[in-house]
């Protein structure tokens, strides 16, 4: 599912540089990846969806060479295969958690708003826990259901390859281990690969692989040593 | 791009934030508004004064200004302008065909302004009764029809003049004018005043009484004797309404051409009558002014219309940098949204769905404002004409 390859990145303009000799994912496979901060978790996991474009290096998704598709081509790729959870959410705060979930729908051509979809997220909303909350604006919940509601929204297209980002980060450990099944659970329903970045290593228990980065290197950048970024190097 | 996903998510954020929403769409729609409503008020105002001075020939007036002898002749609204005498009025009438119809509109009766004039005038203006009939003797009144609908006057009630001046124990007492008919509306100033005959105004200016008799008055009732004229004291009752049983006792004191009026309306027989009536009157040692209505309003328009460039103008210019001020927020408030911009980009969102998502909100505030600014417009010809009337007179 994820082929990865000699994958370079740094910032513009950072002294922070990412370097991932090779990573492959199988189908269905869930792997959870884990590491010290500033190893470049979040940072693999926009590589992958192609949020960003690394400076060289190879990266495969879903049976597509993520970093040589033009823009469009990577967003109606992310869209239709990628169900993306955030550290941050990511939630508008002008829609109520059900126009929050069902926002794949709404920015996309590629996908039609029916009622399926709309089942879906009600469904998706229950099994949270949120149910009950599906009218109510993002600032009236709390961070814990707020984190569920952007979970909602990256399941809710029944994507080929999850990625999330500590999608357990701001909750207690009852919910933790219930979002974690509810991933679980989805991805395998789904028949999906999920892949999960979390610093939290009690949660990697059922998990079918654990991948650990080691720190990245730090250093100050010499313009000549950096290869040139490509076009849209950061989407 | 899914356009109707962009039309969503912008009607939500536009209704989340109705506060700014209606604060874009109001300063827009206000610099749309101000100047095209400046053209509305004036075009109901050259309209409803245009219409009436149209259909008045000439007006007569003592030496003054020109407008004033309109406002005061054809819209009631200015009744301090200087007088002229029925004498001099009379003197214009060159020929039987020309009519003369006097007008003396200087008393009010709580606000509704007390016209006296002949009977000429309602066949002038082809006004007719819808109850009860014109008056018939000295003391009667007949009313507009919106001022007898506002104020519920019906033939058989009475009107009483306000005295001018509430502490001047020496000057003219109220008069109770009795109610004979209300007009038929015309839609101009006579639906609000009270037409009595001229004789009757000439009442209310002290010029002609009525008190009981004196004939075998004691010498302490006499304060001077002057043969002709004799001054009595307050115990010689003075009558403040004509009735049946005093009409008899109602007189004048001195000769009816040297009374006064505020203007006559001259509606010459033929062209060649208008043509030297004018011409007499342009030489100004005449004294008295001989004026076209319309001409005047002409005069009047066309300063009116210079100011009116002139705001509009400014407005436009004001409109322009409120669009600019409004236009900058707009950007600003799409740069503090950049991280929602930033997010639904990660979630997948083509740019030129976002570009569209933009359109449509900085569009539907401009639609907004200018449904706003085309409903106040709406409102504002609608009540124009009334505020126009309420203003100028009528």
């Amino acid at each position: 599912m994820i082929a990865c390859r000699d994958l370079q990145f740094r910032y513009p303009g950072e002294s922070f540089s990412f370097h991932l000799p090779s990573l492959e994912v199988a189908e269905r496979e869930t792997v959870a990846v884990v590491g010290p901060s500033g190893c470049g978790k979040t940072t693999l996991l926009r590589l992958i969806s192609g949020i960003l474009l690394p400076q060289s290096g190879d990266v495969r998704a879903g049976g597509e060479a993520v970093n040589r598709l033009g823009q469009k081509a990577r967003q109606r790729f992310r869209i239709r295969t990628i169900g993306l959870v955030f550290q941050e959410f990511e939630l508008l705060d002008y829609l109520t958690v059900r126009d929050n979930i069902l926002l794949p729908y709404r920015i996309s051509s590629a996908l039609n708003i029916d009622g399926e979809a709309r089942e879906r997220a009600g469904a998706l909303a229950e099994g949270t826990g949120i149910g009950a909350y599906l009218k109510r604006y993002p600032h009236e919940l709390s961070q814990g259901e707020r984190q569920r509601v952007a979970l909602c929204r990256a399941l809710v297209t029944r994507p080929k390859l999850i990625l999330a980002d500590e999608p357990t980060g701001s909750l207690d450990p009852d919910n933790q281990e219930r979002i974690i099944a509810l991933m679980r659970q989805q991805a395998a329903e789904a028949g999906a690969t999920l892949v999960m970045v979390t610093h939290d290593h009690s949660i990697l228990e059922g998990f079918d692989r654990t991948v650990e980065l080691p720190k990245m290197l730090i250093h100050e950048p010499q313009p000549d040593q950096i290869p040139p970024a490509r076009e849209g190097g950061v989407a | 791009m899914n356009l109707g996903g962009a039309f969503y998510l912008g009607l939500r954020y536009l209704k989340r934030r109705p506060l700014k929403t209606f604060l874009l769409a109001g300063s827009i729609g206000l610099a749309f508004f101000l100047p095209a409503a400046i053209g509305v008020v004036v075009k109901s105002a050259e309209t409803h004064l245009r219409s009436r001075a149209d259909t008045t020939p000439l007006l007569l007036g003592a030496p003054g200004s020109p407008l004033e002898l309109v406002f005061n002749a054809l819209y009631y609204s200015k009744p301090g302008i200087t007088r002229f005498t029925m004498g001099e009025a009379s003197a214009a009438r060159l020929d039987n065909q020309t009519r003369i119809i006097p007008i003396y509109a200087r008393y009010h009766s709580q606000g509704a302004r007390i016209v006296g004039t002949t009977l000429d005038y309602f066949r002038f203006r082809n006004l007719g009764v819808v109850e009860g009939q014109f008056m018939t003797r000295l003391g009667d009144c007949v009313v507009g029809a919106k001022l007898a609908r506002e104020k519920g006057i019906k033939p058989g009630d009475h009107v009483i003049s306000s005295p001018e001046a509430m502490f001047d124990i020496a000057g003219v007492y109220p008069l109770k004018m009795r109610v004979t008919g209300v007009l038929a509306s015309n839609g101009g100033p006579d639906d609000s005043a009270i037409f009595t005959d001229l004789k009757t105004t000439w009442v209310i200016e002290g010029l002609a009484h009525g008190h009981e008799k004196v004939k075998d008055a004691q010498a302490s009732e006499i304060l001077k004797d002057e043969g002709d004229n004799v001054v009595f004291n307050a115990s010689v009752l003075e009558y403040n309404e004509v009735t049946e049983e005093n009409i008899g006792s109602f007189h004048f004191h001195g000769d009816p051409d040297t009374f006064p009026i505020t203007a006559a309306i001259v509606a010459p027989g033929s062209e060649k009558t208008r043509t030297i009536l004018l011409g007499r009157y342009q030489d100004a040692e005449k004294g008295n002014q001989l004026i076209v209505p319309s001409a005047v309003m002409d005069d009047l328009f066309a300063t009116v219309f210079q100011v009116r460039n002139i705001v509009v103008a400014a407005l436009a210019l004001v409109g322009i940098a409120a669009f600019v001020i409004a236009w900058l927020v707009f950007l600003l408030s799409n740069r503090l949204r950049e991280k929602e911009f930033h997010s639904l980009r990660q979630i997948g969102a083509d740019p030129v769905s976002l570009r569209f998502l933009v359109a449509f909100e900085g569009g539907f505030v401009l639609c907004a404002s200018l449904a706003l600014a085309a409903l106040l417009l709406i409102l504002l010809q609608a009540m124009a004409p009334l505020a126009v009337k309420s203003l100028v007179g009528g």
